[in-house]
């Protein structure tokens, strides 16, 4: 393999690893509070529906993207007032979350565009574009610096920059700042928070609707960003593999970063991998592949490359003592 | 599940508040039905001629029911032990293989009566098999079982599609399929039954499997409510530290349960594959597993609940096929966000109506101050 390739392998690597960022860090602020959700998926997926209609109506990628956190809070403050203030099964709650959202982005889809559940093609001003960094033009000829930073690190959309600043941002918030500290306390223990005068209530949905804006990202990234508009199902799983990236990363911010970043490389390399023959294994087959991050979390889960502890109180609706 | 709200008489805790409840998803979805700019009121009746206005149409609710009732019987005895199975597709998906290796390898050699119990029984166990890994992670590891079901559909569907490609695929053939099976392969149609009753279902794929369903209905019920398993079981979802100092393991309670659940959610292949289609293509469960955990939620856990929501699902997947002829706004899709909702509103939201009906019951109690009202609510 040259350096080119290679270069190629980590640009797309860092492609797809994107919406996996924003949604598994999404997913950490809601779950790091006590509220498990695995209703990324259908968040994504309605955001990257919304906001790819809106670009498609209005020609502005912008307030495509306002549009889809949009609607992604919405779906967010749905498991909100499930597993909060009714105190539901913050499951089942989310599994109907991704089901609405699933059907709803096909019939609106076909109500409002009538092409099988597409939006019409993005071009122009309604996705987004690379951004070239300063200086990428003049140091592409020096060698290996040289394609490293204009081919990979310049020329992404502003989405990329934005999940990768999250990660420092988010481990900034979570662990020093007093909102962090009161978030990560409230998915421990609850009546501590409560016993100090803190509404266990609104921490909690405050960290749901960080949840929803970062899912909105992830979707608008996929939509506006990565492809030139919405096709049906088009998170395909995304949610789950999130999913699977917090807990592989004990529901820490830069672990996060790199279980994004090993899922989003698996998944460059499935594309690449077939047919080609591999040393000592030979071909290996693209489902396996495909299936590597399921796998691997399942792994993970059984605890045989370390342990992964959830928050305390994740799953349990907070009920006051009266 | 814990229950913060106070108890209730039976009929509004199994009657009235999911009747409630369902009424308010529906509405919703009527709202969805309005935003797209066509008239509910119209649509339902379209989908209720469509599902019961004539006999073809009901041998393809009643199909489409038959896969319903293993997949929620499926979900609902893992909710009596307390587990959630999301892997319902992926058992389903992994039981068409048993049933194929039944009828690949028997189908030309037997006929189809000895070759169902046979397909039963591999498939409940591939089924059963597949639930068996997280059921055990669960018991043992402490890996949570919703995690591990859902990447375990994954995990199923990347194999079946491997197995489908290579395997299983006849030479010198492009679709990932198996070949149609031989005679002994396929379970016979109730075309000839409903015949006799003078009902002619055409060409609807209702056949014998939903005997199969209604027996493993009635059996779910044996299991849960009249054998010692089935109070482990229950005793182990009401309270798993109960179930702990009465001695139970709940290692083996768990993989049973789990295993019962998944082999149900096998069964499903027997009415898609070898009841319909006669041979195993890709994606042949097209999401039953998931309605599963609806049915399962509105039937309650219990199968007199579950066989009557299953029929409405296979309601509204036929009446919403039917629907998308004459509304072509409203395609197929619709079914999932009612699905969604139900799921919404039958489980998740299952307590917003509870305190508002509750207190509404305890108000009208108080009004009546009568030996008849009193009656109801000494009777639980």
């Amino acid at each position: 393999m040259d350096l080119s390739s290679f270069l190629d392998l980590i640009d797309s690597t860092i492609r797809l690893s994107t919406p996996l960022l924003f949604a598994a860090l999404a997913g950490l602020y809601s779950e790091r509070s006590g509220i498990f959700d695995i209703s990324l998926e259908g968040k994504m997926l309605i955001a990257a529906f919304a906001s790819a209609s809106a670009a498609a109506v209005w020609g502005s990628v912008v307030l495509g993207l306002c549009v889809g956190i949009l609607a992604s809070i919405a779906f967010s403050l749905v498991h909100g007032v499930a597993s909060i203030t009714y105190r539901g099964n913050q499951i089942v709650s989310g599994v109907a979350i991704n089901f609405i959202a699933a059907g709803l982005t096909i019939i609106l889809g076909q109500s409002w565009f009538g092409q099988g559940g597409r939006t019409p093609s993005l071009f122009g001003g309604g996705r987004f574009t690379a951004v070239n960094l300063p200086g990428a033009e003049a140091i592409r000829d020096v060698p290996v610096i040289g394609p490293i930073y204009s081919g990979v690190l310049s020329g992404q959309t502003p989405l990329v920059y934005v999940a990768f600043l999250m990660v420092p941002l988010t481990w900034w918030v979570l662990f020093r700042t007093r909102f962090g500290l009161r978030l990560r306390a409230v998915g421990e223990n609850p009546a501590a928070v409560d016993t100090a005068g803190i509404s266990v209530t609104w921490l909690r949905y405050r960290a749901v609707i960080i949840c929803g804006v970062l899912c909105g990202f992830a979707g608008a990234y996929l939509s506006t960003g990565q492809a030139a508009g919405f096709t049906r199902d088009m998170t395909a799983g995304k949610g789950y593999i999130a999913l699977a990236a917090l807990i592989f990363a004990n529901w820490k911010p830069v672990p996060v970063m790199f279980a994004c970043l090993l899922f989003g490389f698996l998944d460059a390399v499935s594309i690449r991998v077939q047919g080609v023959d591999l040393p000592l294994v030979g071909q290996v087959s693209v489902q396996f592949v495909q299936a590597l991050p399921y796998i691997l979390t399942v792994v993970l889960l059984a605890g045989f490359v370390g342990k992964a502890t959830p928050p305390r109180a994740g799953g349990v609706p907070y009920v006051k003592e009266r | 599940m814990s229950r913060p709200y106070a108890k209730l008489p039976r009929w509004i805790d199994y009657g009235l508040i999911p009747l409630v409840n369902l009424v308010v998803a529906f509405l919703v979805a009527g709202l969805v039905v309005l935003l797209v700019g066509e008239s509910p009121l119209q649509a339902a009746v379209l989908m209720l001629r469509g599902a019961f206005g004539y006999a073809e149409g009901f041998g393809f609710t009643l199909y489409y029911a038959t896969n319903f009732i293993f997949t929620g019987l499926a979900v609902a005895v893992a909710f009596h032990g307390g587990l959630f199975n999301i892997g319902g597709e992926g058992q389903a998906y992994v039981g068409g293989l048993g049933v194929a290796v039944v009828a690949l390898g028997l189908g030309a050699i037997l006929p189809w009566w000895l070759n169902l119990p046979l397909a039963i029984a591999l498939s409940f166990a591939f089924g059963a098999l597949w639930a068996f890994i997280p059921a055990y992670l669960q018991a043992r590891r402490g890996s949570h079982i919703v995690i591990t079901t859902i990447m375990f559909n994954f995990i199923a569907a990347a194999f079946m599609v491997y197995l489908l490609v290579g395997v299983l695929k006849p030479a010198g053939s492009m679709a990932p399929e198996t070949r149609t099976f031989d005679a002994g392969g396929q379970l016979p149609k109730l075309k000839g039954l409903f015949d006799l009753f003078g009902f002619n279902l055409g060409g609807a794929p209702l056949n014998v499997s939903i005997f199969v369903a209604l027996l493993a209905a009635f059996l779910v019920w044996l299991l849960i409510w009249r054998t010692k398993l089935g109070y482990e079981i229950r005793t182990l979802g009401f309270s798993p530290r109960a179930a702990r100092y009465a001695g139970m393991s709940e290692t083996r309670l768990i993989v049973v349960t789990m295993m019962i659940s998944g082999g149900l959610a096998g069964m499903m292949a027997l009415n898609a594959i070898m009841g319909d289609q006669y041979r195993l293509a890709i994606d042949f469960p097209q999401g039953a597993g998931f309605v599963g955990i609806a049915v399962a939620l509105m039937g309650r856990g219990h199968p007199a609940g579950i066989v009557p929501a299953a029929v409405l699902f296979g309601m509204l997947y036929q009446g919403g096929a039917e629907l998308a002829f004459d509304m072509p706004a409203i395609s197929r899709d619709m079914i999932v966000i009612i699905q969604g909702l139900v799921i919404l509103f039958a489980g998740a939201l299952e307590n917003m109506f509870r305190p508002g009906i509750g207190a509404a019951y305890q108000r009208v109690r108080f009004r009546t101050e009568e030996p008849a009202g009193e009656s109801v609510g000494e009777a639980r």
